[in-house]
C-alpha cells in the first residue's frame, strides 16, 4: 500500500486507493463491523433505550475488544461497571458508525477522491480501532521492527503484520493532513 | 452583632483546589497508538495549545502516563469516555 492522505485543497483529505488496498481496507473494515457486533436491542426500558444505557458491567472477554472498551476507573471495579453500564453502548454505535463510514468511503480504487473533515474524522478513528485490534491479535510491541524480526519466515502473522505497518502508515498521513 | 472578631478558617490554596477538583483523567501509554494521533487529540478535546498537548504525550510515551485533565466526577467521566471514543487508554481516580 502506498496509499496516503493529504489535504484537499478546498477543504477536507483527498486519498486515492490503489486496487489491491481497496480490498484489503474493504475487507479488514468489514472484520471490524463483524467484531462490533450488530446494534444492541432497543433495551425494554425506555428511559434507557433513550440514554443509551446498556447491561454490560464487564470487559469484554474479547482482549481486542477490552482494548477498545477498557475500564473507566484506575482501580475501582464497581465504578467501572456503572461507567461502562453507562459508556460502552454508546461507544460501540460510534466505533461501528466510523468504520462503516469509512468503508462506505473507500471510493473506486485508482481514483483521487476528497473527503470531508467528517468522514476524515471518521476513518482516523477506524484506522486507529483497527490497528488497536490488529495490535493486540498479533502482539504488537513498542518496537515493531524488532518483533518482525523475532517472527520465522513461515510465521502467519508476518502478513499481517505488514497491513498492519501499512495502516499505521495510513494513518500517520491523516493525522497530518487533518492537523 | 458581636464585634468580636471570627476566626474563620480559611482553607490552603491547593487544599481547595483538590476540594474543587479532585478527579484525574489518566492516559496510559500502549505500544499501538501513534505519538502524533496521541497529541492531536489531546490538542482537540482538550483544546491545549500544540506544545503542551505534545508535552503531555511525550508523559505517556516516557513515563508510561500522564494526568491530562482534572475536574469533577461528572468532567472526568465525560473526559474519559472521549479519550475511550478516541482509542486512547483512559482512566479516572481520585486525586488524593
Amino acid at each position: 500500500m502506498v496509499a496516503q492522505f493529504r489535504k484537499a485543497r478546498k477543504g477536507g483529505v483527498s486519498v486515492t486507493f490503489g486496487h489491491a488496498e481497496t480490498r484489503i481496507l474493504r475487507h479488514i473494515l468489514g472484520e471490524m463491523l463483524e467484531l462490533f457486533g450488530p446494534e444492541e436491542t432497543p433495551s425494554d426500558d425506555p428511559l434507557a433505550a433513550a440514554l443509551g444505557i446498556g447491561t454490560s458491567t464487564t470487559a469484554p472477554t474479547d482482549p481486542a475488544l477490552a482494548r477498545l472498551f477498557p475500564d473507566g476507573y484506575t482501580d475501582d471495579p464497581e465504578a467501572s461497571a456503572d461507567f461502562r453500564r453507562y459508556t460502552e453502548t454508546g461507544l460501540r454505535d460510534a466505533k461501528r458508525a466510523a468504520a462503516r463510514t469509512a468503508l462506505e468511503s473507500i471510493g473506486e480504487p485508482g481514483e483521487r477522491h476528497v473527503l470531508d473533515l467528517e468522514q476524515a474524522q471518521a476513518w482516523l478513528r477506524a484506522l486507529n480501532d483497527t490497528r488497536l485490534v490488529l495490535g493486540q491479535r498479533l502482539g504488537v510491541t513498542e518496537n515493531l521492527e524488532e518483533l518482525i524480526a523475532s517472527l520465522d519466515e513461515d510465521d502467519p502473522r508476518l502478513g499481517m503484520l505488514w497491513v498492519y505497518d501499512r495502516l499505521t502508515f495510513l494513518q500517520e498521513t491523516l493525522v497530518r493532513a487533518l492537523w | 452583632m458581636s464585634v468580636a472578631p471570627v476566626e474563620v478558617e480559611q482553607p490552603e490554596q491547593d487544599e481547595q483546589l483538590r476540594t474543587e477538583k479532585p478527579w484525574v483523567t489518566i492516559v496510559w501509554n500502549d505500544p499501538v497508538n501513534l505519538m502524533s494521533y496521541v497529541a492531536f487529540v489531546f490538542q482537540k478535546h482538550f483544546g491545549y495549545p500544540k506544545e503542551r498537548a505534545t508535552e503531555l504525550m511525550l508523559d505517556v510515551h516516557q513515563k508510561g502516563k500522564a494526568v491530562v485533565s482534572n475536574g469533577t466526577r461528572e468532567e472526568m467521566e465525560r473526559d474519559v469516555e472521549a479519550m475511550h471514543s478516541y482509542g486512547l487508554w483512559a482512566t479516572m481516580q481520585h486525586d488524593d
